[in-house]
């Protein structure tokens, strides 16, 4: 295309070269400026606030059209605030360590977009409610996982163990297939009303991960589930809230899978 | 929000929630001035007629109209909180059962409240 000088190839040229640059423009990640306002919390007394107190805080980070709230996280930490304090680790919605309440919402940082925030106002990061705080988006998980080790997660088979894999059908594998999506990041269960007033309900997560072994054709013990789970601090303290299901980042659906709990208990029938 | 950490931005499901306690509470305490005034006529008809008598007056009517409404929210959503548990159709789409919930909950008021109102300051 290039080798003929001739003035009409040349005219044509300086087009495609134009054409090529706006497509450049477009191409372009945009970058813009967001104030986050992060609760923060330190359990060690500093010069301005009591050891333990909540604090709001904000900072002024550039970021791109791309980012997630987790890289804004980052940039504070690495450049403006080593002291700011967070869990992650995978980055990218699998492991469930940084489930926060962003703009009044329990989302995953590492998948909410920026963009999708409203980001030009200040958009507001705190920690999940109903667990301890530790440091500031820090929460001590452990009762969420008392709560979750009490439904007993794992695969509880009569009999000997047979020498080939366990069949099941694609039917009796759609039955409990949702509930295998969880992660545990506890975004549902620190979003449900009655569990932030009374710390002794199980939870969503903790009757999802139950649901998913209840209704395995694999497992014969889901009647000693549902014996825990029909405790006062079971799946009867469920108030169909429905901000479990809105709050999963796995798209569960979280209060059908409690019903579904509580309609085997009803009707004892499994 | 300046001190502590904000309100939980939820869907209608909390918000269908909280309305259900509210109203709960509200009937409750009704009852129990219900079952009091009630109790009344067994100590002293006259006494309980005087009571009625005091709710006789614009302003209780108003809170009678208040309590009719926190009645049929309270059953209508009852019904869809029922639905939700034991359909999972219902559980699926609990949304626009919430927004059913207030059609037919205005449509009961705006047969109630003409005739009511039309008592309360009808002089009748």
């Amino acid at each position: 295309m290039r080798t003929a000088a001739t003035k009409d190839a040349s005219t044509k040229d300086a087009a495609t070269k134009d054409a090529a640059t706006k497509v450049a423009a477009t191409g372009e990640v945009a970058t813009f400026e967001v104030i986050l306002k992060i609760r923060r919390n330190n359990p060690e007394a500093s010069g301005e606030h009591e050891a333990g107190a909540g604090y709001w805080q904000e900072f002024r980070v550039k970021v791109h059209s791309t980012e997630r709230i987790l890289d804004a996280l980052h940039t504070i930490k690495w450049e403006q605030d080593g002291s700011l304090t967070f869990r992650r680790s995978c980055a990218h919605g699998v492991c469930g360590s940084d489930a926060m309440r962003i703009n009044g919402r329990n989302r995953l940082a590492c998948k909410a977009l920026i963009k999708d925030l409203h980001p030009s106002r200040p958009i507001t990061i705190e920690p999940i409610q109903g667990l301890p705080v530790l440091k500031d988006l820090i929460v001590d998980m452990e009762p969420f996982f008392a709560s979750y080790r009490e439904i007993m997660p794992f695969l509880m088979p009569s009999g000997d163990a047979p020498k080939r894999e366990r069949l099941q059908s694609p039917e009796q594998r759609a039955r409990f297939e949702d509930t295998t999506k969880c992660i545990l990041c506890a975004a549902c269960t620190t979003s449900c009303p009655v569990f932030w007033t009374d710390g002794q309900y199980f939870g969503p997560a903790a009757i999802v991960n139950a649901h998913r072994f209840i209704f395995d054709s694999r497992d014969d013990a889901a009647w000693e589930r549902l014996e825990i789970l029909n405790d006062r601090d079971g799946v009867w303290k469920c108030r169909t809230t429905f901000n479990c299901t809105d709050a999963c980042p796995r798209g569960i659906q979280v209060t059908e899978a409690i019903s579904q709990v509580k309609r085997a208990l009803a009707t004892h029938r499994v | 929000m300046p001190g502590g950490s904000s309100l939980y931005k939820s869907g209608t499901g909390m918000w269908m929630w909280v309305a259900h306690r509210t109203t709960g509470v509200a009937v409750f305490f009704f009852l129990l001035i219900h079952v009091t005034d009630t109790a009344l006529v067994r100590v002293s008809p006259e006494a309980y007629n005087q009571v009625i008598g005091l709710y006789k007056n614009p302003f209780m009517g108003l809170v009678e109209s208040g309590l009719v409404a926190a009645i049929i929210f309270h059953a209508l959503n009852g019904l869809r909180i029922i639905s939700v548990d034991v359909w999972e159709w219902a559980n699926r789409h609990q949304n626009r059962l919430a927004w059913a919930v207030w059609i037919l909950w205005i449509i009961a008021m705006a047969g109630f409240l003409p005739r009511h109102l039309g008592h309360v300051f009808g002089g009748e």
